[in-house]
């Protein structure tokens, strides 16, 4: 139990950031036009690939001789980056349909 | 000085995050929205790979492989969002998800890898407890192992497993290659591997300590403190994996193609979720607030799906409409009468004569890819002084939205597509609606017959028009698989075939007016 009370005094600020988030992402979404649900569950998609950033820093920390971090990291690597650049482009070109015509 | 320019980063970047989903979330500012983000990613990777250093300093390095890995994620990235069809969009956005979800997995795994190699002293104490050294405990040493970070670990492994796994089976399902897939009991079965999954991890949890052992490990120039993990440490760790990726799959079989953007949505916030375990592990604020922002707004979207179609989150998940259709043989006869055919010519004609037509888009139009055929229609109207309009309904199709990527591909302009509201008000005044493929979005029965299962779904009310004009390759039911009334009402005429080629038909007639 004291365990638990301990990691949760240390990492108040991530808790904080962790609720106000939530809140914060439910505004964020409150009032879209069904129009738009799909572009932004694409958009939304892209920032989780926010992930990439632990990918990164498991390659970037792997000695020489660590085959499974530095194979299983650029395999992540790869994947990350799959999931953001994808993510984006593919959320730029659903939104080519919202330029005003003539 | 590079630290502090690099947590100015994560700020930069979480900030992007926060504005670019709210851009998002308005037609006017979406596509700036999107570039924001994506800005404050590129900035946040950028700082990660030059200026991050753990506690000791020490930067990162292996810069070839990681530049080598981002190029081949980019170039590939690139390629396939840009080459795939607008009507194949759900499916590459499941396909990225997973990815994502796939990272956050492996990433967890050589984390893993790396807990039980160097396992972390708990807060203030030494990592070889006092206990150690009495005889009691004999030859088994113990360990003050603080845990947190295995928690965030197996959290982010499970949940990442199961959002790829899913999203992999989903992007499946909607490009056809993967079938529904429903078995009696399937519902007890996945609820007990998920209580299955929970037990094996917590029990890794709470066990961990009694399966490490100290021992060294020589390096080139120096020899540290390396511990081993017994194998069955190992094992119970690659079973939840396992199991994790069997669950993702379960998961989604089950629930049918119509409704795969709202289990798409719901994988999404999962991925999210994962990466801010990512977040916590890491210490990093960039990944917690892109994971969380995504994770729940991920999960209100999913919510807001369900109403458009008003079906619950529950129903969605369960595959309500796969067990409860009658074979198409025996129809329901108490809704069995006649309908009215009318030719080409006829609706043409009559098209052609009238002042105002409503076009109602639906899924047989994407799957005739008949929308430039329908453009075509829509001009020629035109010229000849018919108001013509779309009403478009907020699920027709296979996903929110996919009836204005479909006719936005076709260039046919914004401003004469009616959400359905407005088109409703419209249907009065209107003389003819040609419904194109729609089936469900126009049934009556939603508003009056208690007993079907799409009771309560707000409809294009098309009936109050004057002449009602339904393409369709047949009389079998749509998506819902249920009669539509409709069909049977003396306003309505069905014009039967390919929507492509009665369109064409439709055309070639009119020019000759």
């Amino acid at each position: 139990m004291e365990n638990i009370l301990n990691w949760i005094t240390r990492h108040q600020e991530m808790i904080y950031i962790v609720i106000l988030m939530i809140f914060l992402g439910i505004e964020v979404i409150g009032h879209v036009p069904s129009v738009l649900h799909t572009p932004l569950m694409s958009g939304a998609n892209a920032i989780h690939g926010v992930v990439i950033i632990g990918a990164i820093i498991v390659m970037g920390k792997a000695e020489s001789d660590n085959y499974l971090a530095l194979i299983l990291g650029f395999f992540a690597v790869v994947l990350g980056t799959l999931n953001v650049v994808g993510g984006f482009v593919v959320t730029d070109r659903m939104l080519e349909m919202f330029k005003k015509k003539k | 000085m590079e630290s502090q320019i690099l947590t100015i980063c994560y700020l930069l970047a979480s900030v992007s995050f926060i504005i670019g989903l709210k851009m998002l979330s308005h037609p006017a500012t979406a596509k700036r929205g999107n570039r924001t983000a994506g800005l404050g990613m590129a900035l946040a990777i950028a700082g990660t790979i030059f200026l991050y250093a753990d506690e000791s300093g020490r930067h990162l390095h292996n810069f070839l492989l990681i530049g080598a890995a981002l190029a081949i994620g980019t170039v590939t990235g690139v390629l396939a969002a840009k080459k795939v069809k607008m009507t194949a969009m759900p499916e590459m956005v499941s396909l990225f998800n997973g990815m994502g979800g796939a990272c956050a997995a492996l990433v967890s795994i050589v984390e893993f890898n790396h807990f039980i190699h160097t396992p972390p002293a708990a807060a203030g104490q030494s990592i070889y407890s006092p206990l150690s050294f009495l005889s009691d405990h004999g030859s088994h040493v113990v360990l003050n192992i603080s845990k947190g970070p295995l928690m965030i670990i197996l959290t982010g492994l499970v949940i990442g497993s199961v959002s790829f796994a899913g999203s992999i089976v989903a992007w499946g399902k909607l490009n056809g290659r993967i079938k529904d897939f429903t078995f009696r009991g399937q519902h007890v079965v996945n609820l007990f591997i998920l209580l299955l999954i929970a037990s094996t991890a917590l029990y890794l949890f709470s066990h961990i300590g009694a399966g490490i052992t100290p021992g060294v490990r020589f390096h080139p120039g120096n020899v540290d403190l390396d511990f081993n993990a017994s194998s069955w440490v190992k094992a119970l760790f690659y079973v939840v994996v396992g199991m994790s990726l069997f669950y993702g799959v379960l998961f989604v079989m089950p629930i049918g193609g119509a409704d795969m953007p709202v289990v798409i949505s719901l994988l999404n916030s999962f991925t999210g979720v994962a990466a801010a375990c990512g977040g916590f592990l890491y210490d990093n604020k960039a990944m917690l607030t892109g994971g969380i922002l995504v994770g729940a707004a991920g999960t209100l979207l999913t919510i807001l799906m369900c109403k458009a179609m008003n079906r619950s989150l529950k129903n969605v998940l369960i595959g309500a409409f796969g067990s409860s259709v009658a074979p198409t043989g025996e129809a329901q006869d108490q809704h069995q009468g006649t309908y009215k055919e009318i030719t080409v010519s006829e609706a043409a004609l009559i098209m052609t004569y009238s002042n105002k037509v409503i076009i109602v888009p639906g899924y047989g139009l994407a799957v005739a890819q008949a929308q430039h055929a329908c453009h075509e229609l829509e001009k020629l109207l035109t010229e000849k002084s018919v108001e013509v309009q779309y009403a478009i309904h907020p699920v027709a199709g296979r996903m929110p939205g996919h009836m204005n990527v479909l006719l936005a591909e076709a260039d046919v302009s914004y401003d004469k597509l009616l959400e359905m509201d407005a088109a409703n008000d419209e249907f009065p005044t209107t003389d003819i609606v040609l419904v194109l493929g729609a089936n469900d979005v126009v049934n009556p029965a939603a508003k009056i017959d208690r007993s079907s299962p799409i009771y309560g779904m707000p409809i294009l009310e098309v009936e109050s028009a004057k002449t009602v004009i339904v393409n369709k390759r047949s009389m079998k039911p749509g998506y819902a698989g249920i009669e539509n009334q409709l069909f049977f009402q003396p306003k309505t005429s069905m014009l039967f075939g390919d929507a492509k080629t009665v369109l064409q038909q439709l055309i070639m007639v009119i020019k000759n007016l």
